[in-house]
């Protein structure tokens, strides 16, 4: 066994095991408490730049599986465990997760007291940390530097556009980064999809004839985004039923006044419960934000909010005042976490045939 | 929706006394929810006939009825105190029963009382197959092929079509009572012949056998508006087959993805969404290993042993916040208690590994049938917690307070392979420590999930630990490895054990190369959200987060699992000790490992440590806090046991010191001062080899009183009447050590009294004497008790009080203690001296007003007696009379003989108050639901001995309407005495007395037998099936003349002129 050190920005430093690929990495460090579901979360394109440890002490137990993945890769820089599993088993299973890390090239560390280093971070808020083989004043110098986010939407999106074929309403997916989930949920709904890149023009959506529009999650800080995208999204939600989730919220929200501000420590885990404004209804919800909107810009703009955090009110949904376009801060496709608001999807599909498009 | 104001007076009803199936968890709901409810406003009636409880002290509730839990009483206490409502969802199937039967009985509708939380029609569907299975049906919820049978012949149809194995589980029973699973005809007919018979029903389902299937369970709330949640999930280490509270469980789930759990999670949610659940809900389903295809297994509407267990496991307090929401409020206006900061509407998030184990009492009943299936058997549980599923898994074992430390057991080593497969095969109690052995002898991992359908994660774990075990062998003294044995739970012990050492040697070693433990918090939300809970585990990581007291502090070690003989009694006493703790101005800290009590609730003590009661867990919990003194004398032998090697490492025991316990225990120490005091005691003496002990049983002559000393609840206890026997005993019942020596007595019969008296060293106060209703060679804990004392003379009663002070001041008696005499010619003997709280102190304590685990512990703090407002001698006797009786759980164990002797076998007690002995008496026998009938036909079969005696009482029975029935020998000296008696042939020469057992044509049985082989068989099979079918067995002349003075007292006699 070989050791490796979780080091962070502030100089804490953690000593444990290596596993997964040996190369050694930098990203933003962030946890989950979500106490099931690491293969999704590690496919999530949304932990693109961030080492994810999870507060769960045994990861690994099933494996990894060819249903469980929420993109074509491991995404995240890194993979912080108390403990792996040193026997996986499960009748799904594919590989186990050290295999499949050392396939994906992303470097993880167990054996380390992570209920220590989240409650640090809980107090010293979200910072940038390392995962090494050896401490030297290079790591420590580096993890000073500011990481660059700028181009992580570009890297994990679609660059060409491609359909997800079915018979029933078309929809046009606009990819930041987007989990398979969404897709599913679509396909459960018999939904037609063309996924368009990031960078697609109100031309080429309007040449998808499209029902309605979804913007997907994605990964890093919303304001990176270039103001065309929020000049497009004001467009789309005048002709279309819009439907924005996570970072697709954030834009959403960003497009229409709107402002985000970065959290403490963020949102990721399948326990916060969140109220729908308009029928009392709470749910759990699916969560992995590290941004929120500013709730008190929102009273500036044509938007109101329709979902929240029962407990610190964070801004969990939005709907427009008076076009059919609306969002959700968390995954209504879970994956993982529980299904519990689904619903959502059903609530878009409601919203395009009451406002139907004449293509 | 805000708490509603229309209802202002609730009644909440308990679940009585403690039984297989429904045990402690339930006085931790009912005390919470009657908190909760008090919490908010209400007035709170309680109901319930158990004084052993937490919940029923005065505080608890704002009036409180220790009454029999029959309709007839309850409806007398609801025609007294007129409550708007009544929440009988926390206790037990027993308060839903009841709730059932009031309402069923038009009474609820009559006065017009509503019943909240969950609502009937919703039990009734989640308990009534049928409707169960039509409502799963309409969810497209999937539920294994069944039947529903009210007679054997429509289980044996179906189970002909389905194929076998079948299980059966009766409707409408608790611990799923008279239910198992049948692999053929012959048993389906047994099985379902029992299971009819005790459904209040009679009616069974039969059903398709998904053995091997995965079990998950989920913990779920739902509130009026809809909004629903899971508590907790947990994965039963066995697979299906085995019920629930058998299995050992693992939180939270662990070898499912999160489709897997989410898919369950889904069924869970909308099963207690259409069931309109109001409250606590426990959703229990099987998943198979090899694909996506789920069953529903079953859904318990209330709170249950598993909410109690997933409490503890989250701290998430189920049962108060169902209690809030059975008053209107909803999920997300409830406070969560444990962060203080967030609402009750969170599913809490866990960063730690909880394990359960049950505790089962095999090693009372040595006879018992072992194997596991569908009918419960535990008596208790114990949870541990740790980060890793190694480390839970150790400490749960070691929190049993069994003789094993860990895996290892040394006796299997010398099993062959066939009995190895054999025990890993069958699912009994000990199959953890078989499977242990079969990987010491090389058995693969895949031969045994083959052999056991248990998943290979789960046995991986426990190869795991063999393979740090070898390792440790390999590496003696390695500092590396010895981190990476206490980082997987080994105890110091097991590791010494290797090492060839002493525990106290690793714990030098440990302190030396810094392998210390650290603390973690069980805050519901793994870390994310600022927690103040005072709720601790140890494990061996980096982070310490428990912060000792700067204020001074006192240690409070609890009883552990809940077994015979150490029941929810010592609970009881843990924590009015803590109260007095903090009354005292010290912060209390627990050490506890019982999920299902009062005591560990983190609202309770200033600091709760989840951990096992072992010497090297309490001296870490010492090391950090450094506590003014340990509290051992209210937690029965587990924590007694612990006095002496603590106090041998420096630790300050308060109350009376270790050396004066083990003179109160070491029969000569004893002995010597029983000579210096001039008190009277049965002759006898110590023995460690079978020749001494029959040269003493020579002396003072047979029959003779046998048991080992350091035991708790008479456990292996015996009146031997001839040498052979004693010479059986001491070679075989009991592994002779010069540790534990064979105490031998002369046995006295005759009354047989107890006292409970508080001491400070000086001042001695005795709140009453107790006078047993079945002579001596009864356990104290299985006889029928009666305060104030009804047939002792002034001058007996002033030498037990004599006698009792001198003991307490020569012992110098610190806090409590217990003394049993025997009153044999007018003379008081002592039996029976432990220096300690005793089962008997809440029980004591309610009926004389006299706060005495409270007392006591401040007298240990060094607060004086006399301080508080007491004196020596004895407090004045109460008006009311109060008769405590035992009860038992025989139905649910196989094979276990219920006749009573000096070995306990209770599980729990009830009691019956009032202002006669009669009445007191009936409302004692109500309470523990024996129903003798006002008349019907007696079976009387009883040994030479008794025969005299039985002539009187027969004729009695027969004067109150009974028709009588003997055994041949009983016939013939019955009639030569005039007593009108048809004699039956002996079960070994005709099964006709059984048959008519079976056709419930005789409504009483009086049975007592002498040690004779055969003529005990033949008794032993008349009592079982008598309890089979639920005929009230007398086993003891004296519990029958006091039910007989009942019948009595309550019918009008008929005399012609």
């Amino acid at each position: 066994m070989t050791e490796r050190y979780l080091v962070l920005a502030d100089g804490t430093s953690y000593a444990g095991q290596a596993f997964g690929s040996s190369r050694e990495t930098i990203g933003e460090l962030v946890f989950s408490t979500g106490m099931s579901g690491y293969q999704q979360s590690i496919t999530d394109q949304s932990y693109n730049n961030e080492i994810l440890m999870f507060t769960n002490p045994l990861i690994g137990n099933y494996g990894v599986n060819r249903d469980n993945l929420e993109s074509q890769h491991a995404t995240c820089k890194g993979v912080v465990v108390r403990e792996l599993a040193r026997r996986t088993t499960n009748w799904r299973m594919l590989t186990s997760l050290d295999d499949f890390l050392q396939q994906q090239d992303v470097p993880g560390i167990s054996e380390i007291d992570t209920r220590a280093v989240t409650r640090h971070i809980r107090q010293a808020g979200t910072m940038r940390a390392a995962l090494v083989n050896k401490i030297t004043e290079k790591t420590v110098a580096e993890l000073q530097q500011p990481l660059d986010g700028s181009s992580l939407i570009a890297t994990s999106a679609t660059h060409n556009a491609y359909p997800v074929p079915a018979t029933g309403r078309r929809i046009a997916v606009l990819d930041f980064g987007l989990k398979y989930s969404i897709l599913r949920e679509l396909t459960k709904r018999n939904c037609d999809v063309m996924v368009l890149p990031p960078t697609a023009s109100l031309e080429e959506i309007h040449a998808v004839h499209p029902d309605g529009i979804l913007l997907t999650n994605g990964p890093g800080d919303p304001q990176d985004i270039p103001h065309q995208t929020l000049a497009l999204i004001r467009q789309l939600e005048e002709q279309y039923p819009l439907f924005g989730i996570c970072m697709g919220h954030q834009l959403f929200a960003l497009a229409n006044g709107a402002t985000i501000v970065k959290m403490k420590f963020g949102h990721r885990g399948f326990n916060h419960p969140v109220r729908n404004l308009e029928t009392g209804r709470i749910d759990f919800t699916s969560q992995n934000h590290g941004y929120m909107v500013d709730r008190a810009s929102v009273a500036a703009t044509k938007l109101t909010i329709l979902l929240e955090e029962i407990n610190d009110h964070c801004v969990e949904g939005l709907r427009h005042q008076t076009l059919p376009a609306f969002s959700a801060q968390f995954h209504p496709d879970a994956a993982p976490g529980p299904h519990d608001t689904d619903y959502l999807f059903d609530k878009f599909m409601d919203l395009i045939d009451r406002h139907p498009v004449h293509n | 929706m805000p708490k509603r104001t229309d209802i202002n007076k609730i009644m909440v009803i308990g679940s009585g006394p403690i039984i297989i199936g429904q045990a402690a968890e339930f006085d931790y709901s009912g005390t919470q929810a009657c908190l909760a409810l008090k919490e908010l406003g209400y007035q709170v009636v309680l109901i319930n006939s158990n004084p052993a409880t937490i919940m029923t002290d005065r505080e608890v509730a704002d009036r409180v009825y220790l009454e029999p839990l029959t309709r007839k009483f309850v409806e007398k206490v609801l025609r007294k105190e007129h409550p708007d409502a009544i929440l009988p969802t926390l206790g037990g199937q027993q308060g839903l029963n009841l709730a059932k039967e009031l309402a069923d009985a038009g009474t609820l509708t009559e006065l017009g009382i509503e019943l909240l939380g969950t609502k009937l029609a919703a039990i009734n569907q989640a308990e009534d197959r049928e409707a169960f299975r039509t409502l799963m049906q309409q969810l497209d919820q999937p539920v294994p092929q069944s039947q529903i049978a009210t007679n054997i012949d429509q289980a044996v149809t179906f189970a002909k079509a389905q194929g076998y194995p079948v299980i059966v589980r009766p409707a409408f029973t608790m611990g799923g009572s008279g239910g198992g699973i049948a692999h053929n005809q012959a048993e389906l007919v047994a099985i379902a012949e029992s299971g009819l018979d005790q459904s209040p029903v009679t009616q069974v389902l039969v059903e398709q056998s998904i053995a091997g299937y995965k079990e998950i369970e989920f913990e779920v709330m739902r509130d009026h508006a809809d909004n629903a949640m899971v508590v907790c999930n947990m994965e039963n280490f066995d697979p299906v087959g085995i019920h629930t509270g058998d299995s050992i469980v693992f939180a939270p789930i662990q070898t499912l993805s999160d489709d897997e759990v989410q898919m369950l999670r889904d069924a869970a949610l909308d099963i207690i969404r259409a069931l309109k659940i109001e409250g606590g809900c426990n959703v229990q389903l099987a998943l198979d290993p090899d694909s996506m295809q789920y069953y529903v297994i079953e859904v318990n509407p209330r709170v249950s042993r598993s909410s109690a267990l997933a409490s503890k496991a989250t701290g998430y307090p189920i049962a108060r916040i169902a209690a809030k929401i059975s008053v209107g409020l909803h999920l997300d206006e409830i406070m969560n208690p444990v962060t203080g900061t967030t609402y009750a509407e969170f599913e809490p998030a866990l960063d730690y590994v909880v394990c359960k184990i049950p505790r089962w009492p095999f090693d009372k009943f040595s006879q018992a049938d072992r194997q596991l299936g569908t009918q419960m058997k535990s008596t208790g549980e114990v949870m541990a917690i740790d980060r890793t599923v190694e480390g839970a898994l150790l400490k749960a074992i070691r929190s049993l307070d069994i003789d094993l430390i860990d895996l290892a057991d040394p006796q299997l080593a010398n099993y062959s392979t066939a009995a190895i497969i054999t025990g890993v095969k069958t699912a009994k109690d000990d199959r953890l420590f078989y499977l242990y052995e079969a990987f010491r002898r090389g058995f693969s991992l895949e031969r045994l999930a083959a052999l056991t359908k248990i998943h290979s994660f789960f046995l991986d774990k426990i190869l795991h630990i063999l393979e740090i075990t070898r390792d440790l062998i390999a590496n003696r003294a390695d500092p590396a490895w010895l981190r990476t044995a206490k980082r997987a739970g080994f105890a110091d012990a097991t590791i010494a054990k290797l090492w060839k050492t002493t525990p106290q040697a690793i714990r030098t070693l440990r302190k030396q190369v810094g392998v210390m433990p650290v603390y973690k918090m069980v805050d519901t939300c793994a870390g994310e959200f600022v927690s103040n809970t005072p709720y601790f585990y140890s494990t061996y990581e980096q982070e310490n987060e428990s912060q000792a007291f700067t204020h001074p502090a006192v240690v409070v070690l609890g009883s552990g699992p809940i077994r015979i003989g150490q029941g929810v009694e010592f609970d009881y006493a843990t924590v009015h000790a803590i109260q007095a703790i903090q009354q005292a101005g010290y912060r209390a800290i627990v050490i506890n490992n019982n999920p299902e009590t009062v005591s560990t609730d983190a609202a309770i003590s200033d600091k709760l440590y989840f951990e096992p009661l072992t010497v090297e867990e309490v001296l870490n919990v010492i090391d950090l806090e450094q506590p003014q003194g340990v509290v051992v004398q209210f937690g029965g032998q587990t924590a007694i046991n612990l006095a002496a090697p603590l106090a041998a490492q420096g630790i300050k025991i308060l109350g009376t010191t270790v050396a004066d316990i083990n003179r109160a225990e070491d029969r000569d120490e004893f002995d010597q001062i029983i000579n210096q005091l001039q008190i009277r005691q049965p002759v006898g003496g110590t023995a460690t080899a079978p020749t001494a002990a029959l040269q003493i049983a020579e002396q003072i002559g047979y029959p003779v009183l046998v048991r080992p000393s350091y035991v708790l609840g008479g456990r292996a206890m015996e009146i031997v009447h001839k040498p052979a026997a004693l010479k059986d005993y001491m070679q075989q019942a009991v592994r002779v050590s010069h540790d534990h020596p064979v105490l031998i007595d002369q046995y006295l019969t005759g009354k047989e009294c107890e006292v409970d008296a508080i001491c400070d060293g000086k001042t001695v106060v005795i709140p009453g004497i107790m006078e047993h209703i079945e002579r001596s060679g009864v356990h104290s804990g299985d006889s029928m008790a009666v305060y104030p004392a009804q047939t002792l003379s002034t001058a007996v009663k002033a030498q037990i009080i004599t006698m009792t002070k001198k003991l307490a001041q020569a012992l110098h008696c610190v806090g409590l203690m217990n003394l049993q005499f025997v009153v044999h010619d007018e003379q008081a003997y002592v039996i029976e001296v432990n220096p300690r709280a005793s089962r008997t102190v809440p029980f004591l304590s309610k009926v004389t007003g006299v706060p005495m685990a409270q007392l006591a512990t401040k007298a240990l703090l060094g607060e004086s007696l006399v301080s508080q407002g007491y004196q020596t001698g004895v407090v004045a006797e109460s008006k009311l009379i109060h008769v405590k009786a035992p009860v038992f759980s025989f139905s649910k164990l196989n094979q276990v003989d219920s006749r009573l002797g000096p070995e306990m076998k209770s599980t729990g007690e009830v009691m019956g108050s009032d202002q006669t002995f009669a009445k007191a008496l009936y409302k004692a026998f109500a309470a523990a639901k024996i129903h003798v009938a006002d008349h019907g036909k007696v079976l009387i079969t009883v040994q030479d001995d008794d025969k005299a005696e039985m002539v009187s009482l027969a004729q009695r029975l027969s004067n109150l309407g009974y028709e009588l029935l003997a055994t041949p020998a009983t016939a013939h000296f019955l009639t030569k005495r005039g007593i009108v008696v048809q004699s039956v042939e002996k079960v070994r020469e005709n099964q006709a007395l059984l048959a008519m057992m079976l056709r419930k044509q005789i409504q009483l049985v009086v049975n007592t037998v002498s040690q004779d082989c055969k003529s005990e068989h033949d008794a032993a099979q008349i009592r079982n099936v008598a309890i089979a079918h639920g005929i009230p067995v007398f086993s003891s002349l004296d519990t029958l003349t006091a039910m007989i003075q009942m019948l009595e007292d309550r019918a009008f006699t008929v005399n012609s002129l």
